[in-house]
């Protein structure tokens, strides 16, 4: 665990790609995604990736392991969606201990054998914790504003439990993701300081918002300094933004919170904005372009890819963070001048 | 005075609230407390909630930078009120856009409240009242929520009420917060109680120096810690003495702020500015707060009785109550006052022998004065139409009576079909023309915008209407009128057709239209003309000469302006391209966007507008003249112009306050070469996805003077050079139905009123996303310093013409910008079939960056332009002729 701020001190770290576009290639069936197991399950199980750790561990550990190739340094477990609210979609909120668990073991089998073959290079995973399908500030009906679908104790209590899944099947740090709605990510927070308290044991803690258009602002409407802000209370290993907008679009949002906190910053943008077919199709080499005019500013300490996002993507991308040097941790006295 | 301090309070609701050493005082806004605000607590009690959030926004709006809620009392379920109006004030950017501090003497209160709120909260309070461990525990669970707290000087003795016990708290306090629960320390405020001084208790006598003194230790001693308190209590016992209240907190604060105190509940309206306190008065307010005297008191409370209530009250002048019924009814009409209206007219109605006779005596004497002072420029268009909201809302009171009646009807002067054109949208000259014929007593049949020619003649013969004026801003409905024209002539019509808005002109009304209708056409620019027009034209006796002479008037007008016409001469286009205006692609910057493809914004706040708007345009859509700020001061209409424009900042007040309009926008940025000359391929990583076809000036120039268009500011295909191209859409949602909500209740006026902004607002956020573009998403300039006088000006690098507007007149062009942008599916402005822009509030176009691209007016064109790029677009020659139409040389 002390390895990776280690590491982090020393080079820019590399996060791996899109899980999701990769499983795409597999064309998985709904025969393929029930597997021997679920083959009499209730409820049509076709989309629900995070299963696949269950029922295609092997397709799951293969994509882990053409992302270490390629040079990632962290990977995320395959578990966007496994927390009961995400999951009552499937009806599989019973086995959301199982998913965490099984997902984190495999991406660590995955690991511990690559930090073997290159001890001077340790590996590392991130278990993904998403942001549910549910916003807890904002009213899914028009009609009434003060409507809530989930209450904060609800995400609490569902994110406790899959953090505690994560730990035991070992993760390394935890990725707090994709938060378009910051009262969600503090009830994640929240629930992975419970953990901590209880079992008396730190973890890292990566959190990645996202902004969603070109105002500039998250989906539940705060600036990116509203939101950095609202979730530094916790010590936190890096924050930074992911997803909804390419590599460029990223950059004035991470330069707005770059100076203004200790914390390391990550980023993992898509692969450009999608076509008219919903396709991502930025080449490697494009968004790496992008990317390296930000390594270049001296912006970023963990660099990923989103959605679109491929092993070539993180290639390229690794190539090019190898060349820069990690943006050095903002001193207090440094932080505090910038106000 | 030297404060422990290396890190500061950092806060947050939408938008971030930092405390540094240039924030000298947080206010926080304190009347969303049902224990401090009666009406907030009745409101909460009646479950009004709507009202409550009013004053919620009107705190924030009047600079409260953090809002206290509270919702303990007796007889409210205190934690359902608390999530429920947080959750509501979460969906009002406008107002969760500063943080909330979160008031209760109830930890589940707090708790629920800390579960609902996104941004970094205050608690308001925790204490050691009830012990370490209390204490402890519930610092650690809001440490977990992500938020800063405020801890009262109390302990499990009491309350702290001198200078030693304040301190000893605060130290023990801060000991239990930083070392035990590993609070950060820039996220406690301590409030220090703030006591009532002056009581006449010898032990209140040091209250406030206490208070202010403890400060200053704990601002020394404690590291990165805040102070705060509520302000009013010191000077409770001279309630009912504002000026010496407002004086004493004045005070008070001045001192405790040099002290350290830097945040705290002050009510704005309950302050005397320092310098402006009379210097006896401050004498004496000093010598209490600082308890500098033995009878500092008595000094002040005989001091006080002097100075009760010397504050001037603000009084509306009621006097013209006091004249006969008439004159009221005359000067309600002339002021544009309706408090009174209803009462008068009843009264008036009461006197009469016929309800009718109201209208046809009171009212119309009155509305008589009006029109006098209108024709002799002692009265302004919005005076008038604010006249007009008067006299409807007596008519509309009047008129159950007539109808109870059933008097014979009676007989307006005249009655005048008004509509905007086919496949036009624009209402607003329409609407002010309409209303001020109605104040002339012209029945009005108002047909609205898009109305299709048949519908026009049909309802002109049913109605037996004596005039028909149509309407119309872009430059296709001129067609549409000409048109309409025909097909009077062919229904054989007799009764006048009044021609206005923006693109019409009295030269094309001479040439296209008068030409095609015998009876009288006449263009009409301002309404205030309109009224004239219409009576000569419908005067039985005059009527026939008048017309004859105006069809004379257009007559020889035409005759002149054909032959002023044929003295320009044109080239060809093969000429033309030869004569391009040609920029230097070797050494010419080309700035690759920041950002590719189509983007949306979808979160604006309407304020964020405001310094962009140019007035100008809003003052002549209300036949007011001048430029904006000028007009304000202009000895003819500045009071006028000053009245309509303050008006229109109430307006657009409340428009912001309520959201009552809401702006959305998409813009893409592509990669872009000019190819054929005057074609524009707009493409994506090499692939053409569009092509924009402009038009070149054919005009006869001197030598050396290029022959524009805008292909020339793109670098052609050849030079081998990939450059780039912007569009964009913008709009303004709600202008219409805001508008029918102020028509539905007679008020014409406001309904203007809101169309007019809503079109400034338009113009304004054009503005404003070309300056994002410029300078963060394309970013060809970093830094830009340009106030908005420059941006008027269009002093700016690059341009941003639009389609329909005279560098490129062809409307059709935003069919390819709205396939490009996606432009309706992604913010939903759809185009009519004369391709105006619906809502009518919205403004599309291009972005051009090239440093030498410049706004130019095509001017005409000549048929073998219109051929070719028929051609080049692929469409039938009468299609391009047909839109090309108003450039056409003839």
């Amino acid at each position: 665990m002390s390895d990776i701020r280690k590491a982090l001190k020393e080079r820019i770290l590399v996060l791996d790609g899109a899980m999701g576009t990769m499983l795409q290639a597999y064309k998985f069936t709904e025969e393929d995604f029930r597997g021997e197991r679920f083959k009499d399950y209730p409820t049509p199980l076709q989309g629900n990736n995070d299963l696949l750790s269950i029922t295609q561990p092997e397709a799951i550990k293969t994509i882990h392991a053409k992302y270490f190739e390629a040079g990632a340094d962290i990977i995320e477990t395959n578990t966007f969606s496994g927390t009961t609210i995400a999951m009552a979609d499937y009806q599989m909120e019973d086995l959301v201990y199982e998913l965490n668990y099984e997902s984190a073991k495999i991406a660590k089998e995955v690991a511990v054998e690559f930090t073997k073959k290159e001890p001077n290079k340790p590996r590392f995973v991130a278990g993904s914790i998403g942001p549910t399908n549910r916003t807890a500030s904002m009213s899914p009906d028009v009609n009434d504003p003060g409507y809530r679908a989930v209450t904060f104790n609800e995400l609490r209590i569902a994110y406790k439990q899959q953090v505690e899944a994560l730990m035991d099947g070992g993760a390394d740090i935890l990725l707090v993701e994709t938060v378009f709605d910051t009262l969600n990510a503090k009830a994640a927070l929240f629930a992975i300081e419970e953990v901590k308290d209880e079992r008396n044991l730190d973890i890292p803690v990566m959190l990645s918002g996202t902004i969603t258009d070109a105002s500039g602002r998250t989906l539940s409407g705060q600036t990116a300094e509203a939101f950095l802000i609202s979730v530094s209370h916790v010590p936190l290993l890096s924050i930074g933004f992911n997803c909804a907008l390419g590599a460029n679009l990223l950059q004035p949002h991470l330069e707005a919170i770059a100076n203004k906190t200790e914390f390391a910053i990550s980023a993992h943008p898509n692969a450009g904005l999608p076509n008219a077919f919903g396709e991502y199709d930025e080449s490697p080499e494009e968004m790496g372009e992008q990317i390296e005019a930000y390594l270049k500013k001296n912006l970023i300490n963990i660099i990923g890819g989103c959605c679109g996002t491929s092993p070539e993507h993180i290639r390229v991308i690794a190539n090019i963070a190898a060349k820069y040097k990690p943006r050095e941790a903002v001193t207090l006295s440094a932080v505090e001048k910038s106000l | 005075m030297k404060v422990k301090q290396t890190k500061y309070m950092k806060l947050s609701g939408l938008e971030p609230l930092v405390l540094n050493e240039n924030s000298n005082f947080i206010n926080v806004g304190e009347r969303t407390n049902v224990a401090g605000s009666r009406k907030f607590l009745r409101l909460i009690k009646e479950e009004k909630f709507d009202e409550a959030l009013d004053i919620a926004r009107h705190q924030v709006d009047g600079g409260a930078q953090i809002i206290d809620i509270n919702m303990d009392d007796g007889l409210i379920d205190g934690k359902e009120s608390m999530v429920r109006f947080l959750n509501l004030i979460a969906a009002e950017p406008d107002i969760c856009r500063v943080p909330i501090m979160i008031d209760s003497s109830k930890w589940e209160i707090i708790e629920a409240g800390l579960q609902v709120v996104q941004g970094k909260c205050v608690v308001n309070s925790i204490s050691l009242k009830e012990g370490e461990e209390k204490f402890i525990w519930e610092a650690k669970q809001i440490k977990r929520y992500g938020a800063a707290v405020i801890v009262m000087a109390f302990d499990e003795v009491g309350q702290a009420d001198n200078y030693e016990r304040r301190i000893e708290i605060a130290q023990r306090s801060y000991d239990v917060l930083v070392n035990k629960v590993g609070f950060l320390s820039e996220d406690i405020i301590f409030d220090l109680n703030i006591f009532p001084v002056a009581t006449g208790m010898e032990e209140h006598r040091k209250n406030a120096i206490d208070f202010i003194e403890a400060t200053r230790w704990v601002r020394q001693n404690l590291e990165n810690v805040s102070v705060s308190g509520g302000v009013s209590n010191v000077s409770f016992s001279f309630r009912g003495n504002n000026a010496v209240r407002e004086a004493m907190h004045s005070v008070f604060l001045y001192y405790a702020i040099q002290a350290g105190m830097n945040m705290g509940i002050v009510n704005p309206t309950m302050l005397e500015v320092y310098d402006d306190i009379p210097k006896d008065l401050l004498e004496h307010v000093e010598d209490v707060i600082l308890d500098r005297r033995d009878d500092a008191t008595e000094r002040l409370l005989e001091f006080a009785e002097t100075v009760k209530g010397s504050k001037a009250e603000k009084t509306v002048d009621l006097s013209w109550r006091e004249n006969p019924l008439q004159d009221r009814i005359t000067h309600a009409l002339v002021k544009g006052l309706d408090a009174f209206i209803i009462e008068d007219i009843e009264q008036a109605r009461q006197e009469s022998e016929k309800p009718i006779d109201v209208i046809e005596g009171h009212l119309m004497i009155g509305m008589n004065v009006v029109g006098d002072l209108f024709g002799e420029g002692k009265m302004f268009l919005p005076q008038v139409v604010k006249s007009a909201r008067v006299m409807k809302k007596a008519v509309a009171y009047l008129n159950p009576f007539i109808e109870a009646e059933k008097t014979e009807d009676s007989e307006p002067v005249g009655k005048i079909l008004m509509a905007t054109v086919k496949g036009d949208v624009h209402d607003i000259g329409k609407n002010i023309v309409s209303v001020v014929l109605a104040c002339n007593n012209y029945e009005i049949v108002d047909l609205g915008v898009m109305v299709p020619p048949e519908k026009i003649i049909e309802t002109a013969i049913k109605e037996r209407v004596d005039a028909i004026g149509l309407s119309g801003l872009i430059t296709p409905s001129l067609d549409e009128m000409v048109y309409l024209a025909k097909e009077m002539q062919r229904e054989n019509f007799d009764i006048p057709l009044l021609i206005g808005g923006a693109t019409t002109s009295k030269a094309h009304t001479a040439v296209k239209i008068d030409t095609q209708y015998k009876n009288a056409v006449v263009h009409v620019n301002d309404a205030s003309r309109a009224v004239t027009v219409v009576g000569d034209l419908l005067n039985k006796q005059t009527a026939h000469e008048y017309v004859a002479k105006l069809k004379q008037d257009y007559d020889e007008f035409r005759t002149k302006f054909l032959k002023r016409g044929k003295e320009k001469s044109y080239i060809t286009i093969n000429e033309a391209r030869a004569r391009k205006y040609n920029i230097d692609w070797e050494t010419s910057e080309i700035v690759k966007p920041k950002a590719m493809g189509v983007q949306m914004f979808k979160q604006l706040s309407l304020k964020e507008l405001l310094p962009f708007i140019d007035w100008s345009p809003f003052f002549r859509s209300w036949d007011l003249h001048g430029k904006y700020p000028n007009i304000l001061k202009d000895d003819v209409v500045g009071e006028q112009a000053t009245v309509l424009f303050n008006e229109a900042q109430d307006m657009i007040q409340d428009i912001i306050a309520k959201q009552l309009l809401k702006p959305k926008a998409v813009f893409g940025l592509f990669e872009a070469n000019t190819i054929n000359d005057d074609d524009i391929s707009v493409k994506k990583k090499g692939e053409e996805i569009a092509v924009f076809r402009t038009l070149r000036q054919q005009l006869k120039k001197r030598e050396g003077i290029p022959n524009h268009a805008l292909a020339d500011f793109i670098a052609p295909e050849s030079s081998g050079k990939t450059d780039y191209i912007g569009a964009f859409c913008v709009a303004i949602f709600g202008a219409q139905e805001l508008a029918e909500s102020y028509k539905a209740k007679d008020d014409d006026y406001s309904a203007i009123m809101a169309q007019a902004i809503a079109d400034r607002f338009a113009e304004a956020f054009a503005e404003y996303l070309h300056k994002e573009v410029r300078t963060k998403h394309w970013g060809y300039v970093e830094n830009e310093d340009l106030t908005n006088d420059d941006l008027i000006k269009e002093s700016y690098k690059g341009i941003r013409p639009a389609p329909g507007y005279p560098a490129c007149p062809d409307h059709l062009e935003k069919e390819t910008i709205w396939e490009l942008l996606e432009v309706e599916k992604i913010i939903g402005v759809t185009l009519t079939e004369s391709l105006a822009m619906w809502p009518a509030a919205a403004v599309s176009g291009y972005y051009f960056a090239n440093p030498e691209a410049k706004y130019f007016g095509l001017g005409k064109i000549t048929d073998d332009q219109v051929k070719d790029y028929a051609e080049r677009k692929g469409i039938a020659l009468e299609k391009a002729r047909k839109w090309l139409h108003p450039n056409l040389a003839d």
